[in-house]
């Protein structure tokens, strides 16, 4: 499908009767049992909408546990879509639109959805069983505790069951469709056509017509029930929203990382291996990059996470890309390795999507607490760069970045991705190969004029040569003893471990970024300078943007490179008040204190959740009128 | 041994495998003999110096690399599997050879041994069994001795000693040997086997620590007892040992057991296979001093599909039936629209 289409509501016998009301900006969440299929529902309706051309934003939030006990708080599973005739930023703070498949469903979520939301039930799953496992003594269909919303209480699973009876399945394989009965009926509601997903189920279930068969039915008959059903008075409708012009897709983090660094490989000229070993939330580019062997990709499921480390140097010092990718747990145990590349100064990136810790912590949910990890978490003095991808398109930008750093400076590098980062989704205006820049890799041959070959002598980047096994002349042996600057040999020498020690520093100190330092919303001076970094970016800045609607002198800095920062001195002093919003208790306000020796305040969240656009706005109203704003102050 | 990393042209000696280092290990450690025979072994098969990596961890014998005038990289603790195995993806050209210890390879790093080995990597892994921590002086290790007086073990270790070939052997490696760091004719020979093995090839090297375990292997280098407390594996032969060759092992059901060769036929003695299954060069790996001979030789010796092949294989069959990766259509994806 390569073109935009009109929601002209292909695949479906009848049109529709009731008033559709234009909106500018929707927010649905279906939740469910995590069984019951809502990331799928979820991800088929953001495709859908992506295809309308509405701008996109997503929230996945489902439980470590792959079957927590069926009807359970703790089982309950949720995707969350932001769909928008506007440039838009989050996946939205608030839901218009829930659909609750069970009671634990709609008492999880039930929080987020603004007065007056529509609330869609699952009414054949609140039985008395049903309410207990949920914590209900009383069905919230029955009291008047849902009275502040517009709730459509539905038998889907009934209906369900009625509109799949003729292919042969079996109860269970009915039951599994009742997803595609709720995602049929919220397409009606708002007025998205069925086509994509009905070919999705095509392909899906290509080799099991009848399972595809119920799914489209199950579909078709949610998408009926709405328009024959009298509680719904009206249908809606998202306009497509004013993107730049061009030729977009939907993309989540994980997946631009993984085309991110078949990429690089291919602009280096490289092999690439991706070492890994299975962790929530980076498993994914692993799975990616597996079915990648024919774009110069080798993946390596590793026996540990130290053994990936070793498996992606040892990559590196046979001339390839090496990547490992993790979470913060795994960084851990990868730690004394990126201190090894960091003294035999060999290129390679470490991926580490960022979860909720410590320990095993929360595997499924988002933080930000692995900054200061990444950056010290090692013996010695041992810097690394480190880039922080802003979005789920800009994972594609920071792995190739990370890689042209890599090879430039012959360093490991660091990129910063997160849980939110990792699975939620937005459009991505897609890149013409041919116009991204190389990068570009030497390696040496033996000196022509019989010279011994220094293994670290520096070029003017401070880079030591990439010599490669396999080039005569250039035998050389490298390791974690420091070495003697220049030859490279061991050496115990006081003056030589302060100069190597200084020289690595350096190298990372002055390194030019391969990318954008920071991104920049607003003026250049004002009363506010919100600075973040990695996946808030949206949220921060949508907050920004609110913040100036609300006549208030707001911009917002987001950096992308936290080693080395860029200089921001100057920046911060035409600002009243600096405010580092971070999904952990003060990271990087706590560098940018030291570094910059300015008194930055922080709003700081640790729930496993993104910011909510509003509690950032109000987060900072309120240090603002502690503060006072420059008007005032006058 | 890739048969292109053979030096034809330059024919080279085994001091062109010193490098200008000065070797740091103790006078009189055996790890001199190994480095030895080592860059005899190179001559004589005429390796290309630039095609082959020494790769270590941490230890005495990790040092290895800074002496052998190759490329080297000495790694961190327990972990050089995990770098050769990198390399050798990207790399199947190279030879890649291990050295480690002891405390390296089955302590620290007993999880990449277990892996390196079944996965059947092309590399040769020589690891030097001193039954001690040498450069920390004188812990015991996982192979020390039950009851062994060290510096941390000073009641005697409590811990039973991990067995290195029957380790290998259960971690399906497809050639698994053990000489001893005296015996030079014998390391030699043992070494050369490796070097042409394809596939892991683990080496068990006893290696006697003078400083901190002397004469742990002395009965089986002494020569008043030696003949006594080795038996030579040799394949198809029988397995005899003794100073008259008067002695031999015989399999009682799977269990070996120690015969007078004037009372046993020839052909009931246990003839030596090193392609037979695993019960055999388990059962010979159990064979321990003084209750028997010590089995120096190679146990097991198999051919057997190498990953850095497989994975290339599957490389090769992906391109032929997919095409060389198209990178737009990857970054395009199945499903875009277009805003004009």
């Amino acid at each position: 499908m390569t073109t935009a289409f009109e929601s002209t509501l292909n695949g479906h016998p009848s049109t529709t009767a009731k008033p559709v009301r234009r909106l500018a900006d929707v927010t649905v969440r279906f939740a469910g049992d995590s069984g019951d299929g809502m990331q799928l529902a979820g991800t088929q309706f953001t495709d859908t909408s992506a295809l309308l051309g509405n701008d996109i934003s997503t929230l996945p939030d489902f439980p470590a546990e792959i079957r927590a006990p069926a009807g359970t708080l703790a089982g309950v599973s949720g995707y969350q879509i932001h769909f928008s005739s506007n440039e838009i930023f989050t996946p939205g703070d608030e839901v218009d639109a829930l659909v609750a498949m069970n009671p634990a469903a709609l008492k999880v979520n039930l929080g987020s959805v603004k007065d007056g939301g529509i609330v869609i039930v699952n009414s054949d799953a609140f039985g008395p069983n049903d309410l207990k496992k949920a914590g209900y003594a009383v069905s919230p269909l029955e009291d008047d505790s849902l009275s502040n919303y517009r709730v459509i209480k539905v038998p889907i699973s009934k209906l369900n069951s009625e509109a799949t009876k003729d292919f042969g399945l079996t109860v269970k394989e009915q039951d599994r469709c009742k997803n595609m009965f709720a995602l049929g009926l919220v397409y009606w509601l708002y007025s998205r056509p069925l086509d994509a997903t009905l070919d999705h189920i095509q392909t899906k279930f290509a080799r099991k017509p009848a399972i595809a068969a119920a799914n489209a039915a199950s579909l078709k008959a949610g998408y009926a029930y709405g328009e024959t059903l009298e509680l719904f008075h009206e249908q809606y409708q998202v306009p497509k929203a004013k993107l730049a012009p061009g030729t977009y897709r939907k993309i989540t983090g994980n997946e631009a990382l993984a085309i991110s660094i078949a990429t690089a490989g291919r602009l280096a000229s490289k092999q690439v291996l991706y070492a890994s070993y299975p962790i929530t939330p980076a498993s994914d580019i692993l799975h990616q990059l597996a079915g990648m062997r024919n774009f110069g990709v080798i993946t390596f499921q590793a026996e540990d996470e130290i053994a990936a480390i070793g498996a992606a140097i040892g990559a590196a010092f046979g001339g390839a890309l090496g990547i490992t990718g993790t979470s913060g747990p795994g960084i851990a145990l990868k730690s004394e390795a990126i201190g090894l590349a960091v003294m035999t100064e060999l290129p390679v990136v470490i991926v580490d999507v960022q979860r909720g810790g410590p320990s095993t912590g929360l595997p499924t949910k988002t933080e930000q607490a692995d900054l200061m990890q990444v950056l010290f978490g090692r013996n010695g003095e041992c810097p690394v760069p480190v880039i922080a991808a802003a979005s789920p398109a800009d994972c594609f930008n920071a792995a190739i970045e990370a890689f042209a750093v890599a090879v430039r400076y012959m360093t490991p590098v660091v990129l910063l991705s997160d849980g939110y980062v990792a699975n939620s989704a937005e459009p991505w205006l897609i890149p013409d190969v041919s116009t991204l820049p190389l990068i570009r890799v030497e390696h040496p041959a033996a000196p022509a004029d019989g010279q011994p070959f220094g293994p670290y002598r520096r070029d003017e980047h401070g880079s030591r040569p990439w010599a490669i096994p396999g080039t005569p002349g250039l035998e050389h042996r490298i390791g974690g003893l420091e070495k003697e600057d220049v030859t490279g040999n061991v050496s115990y020498d006081p003056a030589n471990h302060e100069r190597m020690v200084q020289l690595r520093a350096a190298k990372v100190a002055n390194l030019k970024p391969a990318g954008e330092p920071y991104l920049w919303t607003g003026e250049q001076e004002g009363d506010v300078l919100l600075v973040g970094w990695g996946g808030t970016f949206g949220a921060i800045k949508a907050a920004t943007l609110e913040l100036q609607q609300q006549g208030i002198r707001a911009s917002h800095c987001h950096l992308r490179y936290l080693n080395p920062l860029p200089d921001l001195k100057e920046v911060f002093k035409r600002f009243r008040q600096v405010i580092v919003p971070e999904l952990n208790l003060g990271q990087l306000r706590t560098l940018l204190r030291d570094r910059f020796l300015i008194d930055a305040q922080g709003i700081n969240k640790v729930r496993g959740q993104p910011f909510t656009v509003g509690e950032l706005v109000r987060g900072v109203r309120s240090r603002l009128e502690t503060v006072g704003t420059a008007d005032e102050r006058r | 041994m890739t048969l292109a990393n053979r030096n034809s042209l330059n024919v080279l000696k085994p001091s062109d495998f010193a490098t200008d280092q000065d070797v740091r290990w103790c006078p009189g450690c055996g790890d001199y003999s190994i480095l030895a025979q080592m860059k005899k072994v190179m001559a004589k098969l005429g390796v290309d110096r630039s095609r082959t990596v020494f790769i270590s961890g941490i230890g005495c014998s990790s040092r290895f690399p800074y002496y052998m005038n190759t490329y080297g990289f000495h790694s961190i603790h327990g972990r050089a599997p995990t770098f050769a195995t990198g390399l050798k993806l990207v790399r199947p050209d190279l030879d890649v050879w291990i050295v480690t210890g002891d405390g390296d390879a089955l302590s620290i790093g007993g999880n990449h041994l277990m892996h390196i080995l079944r996965r059947n990597v092309d590399v040769k892994i020589l690891l030097f069994n001193n039954r001690i921590y040498g450069l920390t002086k004188g812990q015991y290790s996982p192979t020390s001795l039950a009851g062994a007086k060290t510096k941390s073990t000073p009641l005697g270790s409590v811990d039973n000693p991990i067995q290195p070939i029957s380790l290998a052997l259960a971690a399906e490696a497809s050639f698994v040997a053990r000489s001893i760091d005296v015996d030079v004719k014998h390391l030699e020979y043992v070494l050369e086997r490796a070097a042409r093995h394809r596939g892991s090839a683990f080496v068990e090297i006893y290696q006697n620590c003078n400083i901190f375990n002397d004469g742990a292997y002395e009965p089986l280098t002494d020569r008043a007892t030696r003949s006594d407390n080795v038996v030579y594996l040799e394949h198809g032969k029988p397995l005899i040992f003794g100073k008259a060759s008067d002695k031999g092992i015989r399999l009682n059901g799977l269990s070996p057991e120690v015969v007078s060769t004037a009372q046993v036929q020839p052909d009931d003695l246990l003839i030596h296979d090193e392609r037979a299954d695993a019960a055999l060069p388990f059962a010979l790996s159990r064979m321990h001093y003084p209750e028997f001979p010590e089995p120096l030789g190679i146990f097991r010796a198999v051919e057997r599909e190498t990953y850095d092949t497989a994975v290339r294989q599957q490389t090769e069959t992906a391109i032929a039936r997919f095409g060389e990766g198209d990178l737009q259509k990857l970054i395009t994806g199945n499903e875009t629209w277009t805003v004009k």
